[in-house]
């Protein structure tokens, strides 16, 4: 496999990164790096970081960097989770507070401890990180219950002082949606599981309306309206396909759709196929709705969504 | 009448469907089976997961009916807990 670190990935532009994965020769892993500057989305790291555990230490050969940034990249923790000795000093300063490194996290304690010490880590105010916590506990608590990876979920976050935001990414190297949806549903490709795993009430473990005990089938659904009606980037890649939410016009963000498919997005197929699922999300603190209200939204659309889809299943009377 | 107090099992963010499903099964559904009405105390919880609150009542819905939610009280919950349980209450009637 082959990476390259570009001099620019961000939710925007990912899609470039994404098709440059050469994911042929899974014992291996290459990793070479833009040689004048590299900025990226934490999502990015958090996929190597992930794929770095799919193959012996002694097989990962990662090119010295040369970018100025390249000590971004040692702060964050990526050289560490890839056995690879950097060559890079880095002095700590105060200033380092507002990111979280990379993280595995592999169980449901280890979470709750993550997201305890994550939200001092970005300097946040409680009305922001309420929606931070929510979002990066459910992805990663789907990745431990649904993803079989031996190796858990890989987190990094970082705050965009120019922006004014947070972004988010989350990548694991376990079975992917399609596998996971398809125990329960129909499923024609990577992008119709990804669809479906982004409709409320849908779930892998049942195809039961309304889930199980323990799972209702709404996690994603819920992520992904907090990116809409905040005007946030959100993207899945799993397997060979990607389904971006774009920022949504400000007039339009209430508007919240149970079929991911009548979202503002971008979906793409035929991309190199990720083993298992990667995740970004990007949070605009100027812009974020107070959470007890968008969650208001949510509720009309969910219970509309789930009557409606009971609709669809009622047996309609034959006139003759 | 039983008190299920979570914030000593949960902490501050309820989120540990692990624990849900323990409260759920060893407090909550045997005390509804037993007839008995049940609190369930959020004081202290500042925030909860809609995965959390499902794994926590979702079945006792499913089980007994809407009716069950004249048996179970929510207790302490502030807005955003009060909206998230909103949520699934809601769902889980839509989808009985």
């Amino acid at each position: 496999m082959k990476v390259h670190l570009p001099n620019s990935a961000f939710l925007g532009n990912i899609d470039s990164f994404f098709n440059s994965l050469d994911m042929s020769d899974t014992n291996t892993l290459q990793i070479s790096a833009n040689k004048k500057w590299i900025s990226v989305h934490p999502l990015v790291l958090a996929m190597v970081a992930a794929l770095g555990q799919t193959v012996r230490p002694e097989n990962i050969a990662c090119e010295a960097f040369e970018a100025k940034s390249k000590h971004y990249f040692e702060r964050m923790g990526l050289f560490r989770f890839l056995g690879v000795k950097s060559g890079i000093d880095v002095v700590e300063h105060e200033s380092a507070g507002r990111f979280v490194p990379l993280t595995q996290i592999q169980s449901q304690g280890a979470l709750s401890k993550f997201v305890t010490d994550m939200i001092p880590l970005l300097h946040l105010s409680p009305a922001h990180a309420e929606p931070i916590r929510y979002i990066v506990t459910e992805l990663v608590r789907n990745v431990i219950e649904h993803a079989e990876s031996p190796h858990g979920a890989f987190v990094a976050a970082q705050y965009y002082e120019k922006s004014n935001s947070i972004r988010i990414g989350i990548a694991d190297v376990g079975v992917g949606i399609k596998k996971t949806i398809g125990r329960s549903h129909r499923v024609s490709g990577d992008l119709s599981a990804i669809g479906l795993a982004l409709t409320p009430g849908i779930t892998g473990t049942t195809a039961r309306e309304g889930g199980t005990e323990q799972n209702a089938g709404a996690g994603l659904f819920f992520i992904k309206s907090i990116a809409s009606i905040n005007g946030d980037f959100f993207a899945i890649y799993s397997g060979s396909a990607l389904y971006k939410l774009l920022r949504q016009y400000a007039t339009k963000r209430h508007v919240l759709h149970a079929d991911p498919f009548r979202d503002r997005h971008s979906a793409r197929e035929n991309l190199p196929q990720w083993p298992g699922t990667a995740v970004g999300i990007d949070m605009m603190l100027d812009e974020n709705e107070k959470f007890s209200a968008l969650l208001e939204h949510i509720r009309g659309t969910y219970a509309r969504a789930v009557r409606e889809r009971r609709k669809e299943r009622y047996k309609k009377p034959r006139f003759v | 009448m039983i008190t299920i107090k979570l914030h000593k099992i949960v902490g501050d963010f309820a989120e540990n469907k692990d624990i849900a499903r323990d409260v759920r099964e060893n407090e909550l559904l045997p005390a509804l089976e037993k007839g008995n009405e049940v609190i369930v105390d959020f004081g202290g919880v500042t925030g909860a997961t809609q995965s959390f609150v499902h794994a926590l009542i979702s079945e006792a819905i499913r089980r007994y009916g809407s009716d069950v939610l004249d048996r179970i009280s929510f207790k302490n919950c502030n807005e955003v807990v009060q909206k998230i349980i909103t949520i699934v209450t809601e769902y889980m009637q839509e989808s009985e």
